[in-house]
């Protein structure tokens, strides 16, 4: 069980670059963008992940000591907290370009948005 | 855009107190349990967004200003700002220069519950303030060349 | 004096939601514009009175909050040392010039405001990847300087910007999610994020035989190196730039390819290498190959424009590869067997001359283009002609460009490209050194056709007017850095650019790494 989930979370990455290369549509584009995100905050969340740990929140009366003897650690769980405030500021501008582009282009097909050459 | 049926909006209209309370309580303890600022602040903006789509968009055109997220917005963090440098002339940069408390009260950590609701404010207003940008407002659509 | 640090990021980021503030208040909408340029130039201020008052070596390590990091790395740290001040000196002031020029060019748009907190953001976030000493620190800032570029570069909302950005965007992300990835496998291997214990715990793993580091850095590096160089625009991970630099308005393509590029990419990645993974051959030959690429492909692309922005941003594809080669080469120098630190030390002096200089120049041809296509409405090399008779502050200013950056002494551009073509014969490597000078052969060709088409020739267009004064003082503040760069070598050197090198020389070694702040 250990290592599947790490080859899910590389696969989800995978998935993630593969939407984003391959895919003509822009709304297919900014999924793309989203399932990155998510890729790599897990592959971020499992790093810390500690077999039979539990929560990182300090109980009444317990000593801290105890607290790093048995939680899993917290440091990737305030990364991945930052890591999703950047995805959704992303997602949220390029939300607005897409729709932007619509507006100018008419349409949401990479192949007909090639003003720019060269 | 149009609301929705009847139920929807009493319903939504019922529970949408609720939801903004949870997102304060969230906010509020962010330093005793899981949540914080950001937590907190969107589920404030969700509560925000189930009222304009119960309700529909021209209402909230009608009562919601884009304008004035924005002051919201950047007030809160021009205080979470303020606090980082004021900790700059009281000691380190973001120290906590208030009293730390016992541990499990709820005053306690300092300046963390300060800069917790500001980031909740914060989030809250910039995040109805995208929401209202992108679904309410009125765009102009070119013709396609 | 090393509580005044943290200034240099927190001041432009909060003064960035004071002018969303003041743009609301009815009367006080005009002032953001002095607000913005005012808090640039106290941080120029503040920056080279850091470089003279720490001069005499001191680093000061600033925790964030007095965590001070003693066992678990709870702390953030801030550094100081001499490669961060000279990137600081360069950040403000490309942005100084930057937002003088911006008080009259940004004129014909509406929402002012948001330009002058959109540019505040950007320059606060590059003065904070550049102090911090802890890679996810870096990381954050950097995106935040990035998501603030994706919306300048879009900052006119026509179709061309619009699609411009939203390809920056795209390549961004990705480049931001692998160097992520590269940053979770770091701290999966040592546990720590602040950059000097990373480095004493990957220098105390294992190495298996026959490889010179375990797998695992081995991916690390490779996903670090090529976001890193995505974010630097080196060939083959360039194509952003050569849509994303022309579409921008012209102080903001100063301040991407002057300094975005830098800040982000190339010091990132000196950081990256030297300080945190170590030298070793694989990762200079990385470097080296990037930089050699970079250089010639830039360069030939360069030549066949007719756009006069998009040949100013592929001819920064070019210099910047200038830069990544001397790193690559300083490197290589410093990871055989005895390394050779003498000659190590002259590649770094080019290579950090040349980002120093071409942040100057690249910035000054920027916005001299931005003042051509005010006045004549055109970006086409064609269509403009005579300009140096009818714009003649313009023009004084694109010549001097055009010069530094063709390599022409006395001016700035002349003394670095020498000194790194001198380094690497030096450094026993005569093919990169023919390479390079093909490419400022090339360089030279390719600003001369500038200065034909753009400066000299019949005018073809009427009723062209020399800019507002702002543009003239913007444009003036960076031509002078050109001269000066290439008549005050010596006291630049002694100041900015040997503790810069001398940093990253040290971080080879032990006890230079500790003091990079891994004690309180």
């Amino acid at each position: 069980m250990g290592i599947a989930i790490y080859i899910l979370a590389f696969a989800c990455l995978l998935t993630g670059v593969y939407a984003l290369v391959a895919k003509k549509n822009i709304v297919r584009i900014i999924l793309g963008i989203a399932i990155l995100e998510y890729a790599v905050n897990l592959l971020l969340v499992l790093v810390g992940y500690r077999r039979g740990g539990s929560a990182p929140i300090l109980a009444r009366g317990e000593a801290p000591a105890a607290l790093a003897a048995r939680a899993v650690d917290p440091l990737p769980q305030a990364m991945v907290l930052t890591s999703i405030v950047i995805g959704l500021s992303v997602t949220a501008l390029a939300v607005a370009m897409a729709i932007r582009l619509y507006d100018k282009y008419g349409t949401f097909d990479m192949n007909d948005i090639r003003n720019l050459r060269g | 855009m149009k609301g929705m049926t009847l139920i929807v909006r009493n319903v939504a209209g019922l529970i949408s107190g609720f939801v903004m309370m949870y997102g304060l309580y969230v906010v509020a303890t962010g330093h005793l349990a899981p949540g914080g600022g950001f937590a907190g602040g969107v589920i404030i903006m969700a509560g925000v967004v189930m009222l304009v789509l119960a309700f529909g968009g021209d209402r909230a055109k009608a009562l919601l200003d884009e304008k004035r997220c924005h002051v919201i917005d950047a007030s809160g963090a021009l205080v979470f700002a303020v606090v980082a440098l004021l900790g700059l002339f009281l000691g380190g940069f973001f120290k906590n220069f208030l009293p730390v408390g016992k541990v499990h009260e709820f005053f306690s950590g300092g300046t963390i519950l300060i800069s917790n609701v500001a980031i909740g404010v914060k989030v809250a207003a910039g995040l109805v303030g995208i929401f209202l940008a992108l679904i309410v407002a009125t765009r102009q659509v070119m013709p396609k060349e | 004096m090393k509580e005044l640090v943290p200034l240099l990021v927190g001041i432009p980021l909060g003064t960035a939601f004071l002018i969303v503030i003041l743009a609301h208040v009815r009367g006080l909408s005009r002032l953001t514009g002095l607000l913005a340029t005012a808090v640039v130039a106290v941080n120029l201020l503040l920056g080279v009175w850091m470089c003279i008052a720490m001069h005499d070596g001191a680093a000061p390590a600033i925790w964030a909050g007095e965590w001070n990091g003693l066992g678990r790395p709870i702390g953030i740290e801030l550094v100081c040392d001499g490669l961060a001040r000279l990137m600081v000196v360069v950040i403000n002031m490309v942005a100084l010039a930057a937002i003088i020029f911006a008080a009259s060019y940004m004129r014909r748009f509406t929402t002012v405001w948001l330009f002058h907190s959109l540019f505040l953001l950007m320059t606060g976030a590059m003065n904070g990847v550049v102090l911090s000493g802890d890679l996810f620190n870096m990381y954050v800032f950097i995106e935040v300087a990035a998501i603030a570029s994706y919306g300048l570069v879009a900052f006119g909302t026509e179709s061309e910007e619009l699609e411009a950005a939203f390809k920056y965007l795209v390549l961004g992300v990705l480049a931001s999610t692998f160097i992520l990835v590269g940053i979770t496998v770091l701290y999966s291997l040592t546990g720590h994020l602040n950059m000097a214990k990373m480095a004493e715990g990957l220098r105390r793993l294992p190495k298996p035989e026959g490889l010179s580091a375990s797998p695992a850095v081995l991916l690390a590096a490779a996903c670090l190196l090529g976001g890193l160089a995505l974010k630097a625009a080196m060939v083959p991970f360039h194509a952003w730039l050569p849509d994303a630099h022309p579409s921008a308005p012209a102080p903001i393509s100063a301040m991407l390819s002057g300094v975005l590029i830098k800040a982000a990419g190339v010091y990132a990645l000196a950081r990256i290498v030297f300080t945190v993974l170590g030298v070793n051959p694989y990762y200079a030959n990385i470097l080296i190959a990037l930089g050699v690429l970079s250089m010639v492909v830039g360069m030939f692309l360069a030549l066949g424009q007719w756009d006069l922005k998009r040949l100013l941003a592929y001819s920064s594809i070019s210099q910047a590869g200038y830069i990544v080669l001397a790193l690559g080469v300083a490197a290589e120098v410093l990871s055989r067997s005895p390394p050779d630190r003498a000659v190590a030390g002259l590649c770094l002096l080019g290579g950090l001359f040349h980002l120093f200089n071409h942040a100057a120049f690249k910035g000054l041809l920027f916005l001299s283009s931005g003042s051509i296509e005010q006045a004549t409405g055109t970006r086409q090399l064609k269509q403009m002609g005579g300009l140096a008779r009818q714009m003649p502050v313009t023009g004084f200013c694109c010549r001097v460009g055009a010069l530094s950056i063709a390599g022409v002494p006395p001016f700035n551009g002349f003394f670095s490209k020498i000194i790194i073509i001198i380094a690497l014969a030096l450094a026993g490597r005569p093919i990169l050194c023919a390479v390079a000078v093909g490419v400022a052969v090339g360089t030279l060709l390719m600003y001369v056709k500038v200065q034909r088409y753009v400066l000299e020739g019949a005018p073809t267009q009427r009723a062209v007017r020399e800019s507002p004064w702002p543009m003239g003082v913007g444009m003036a503040i960076l031509a002078v850095v050109c001269v000066l760069g290439g008549l005050a070598i010596l006291p630049l050197k002694e100041y900015l650019f040997d503790p810069a090198g001398k940093v990253l020389l040290d971080s080879v070694t032990a006890a230079g790494r500790l003091a990079m702040g891994a004690t309180p």
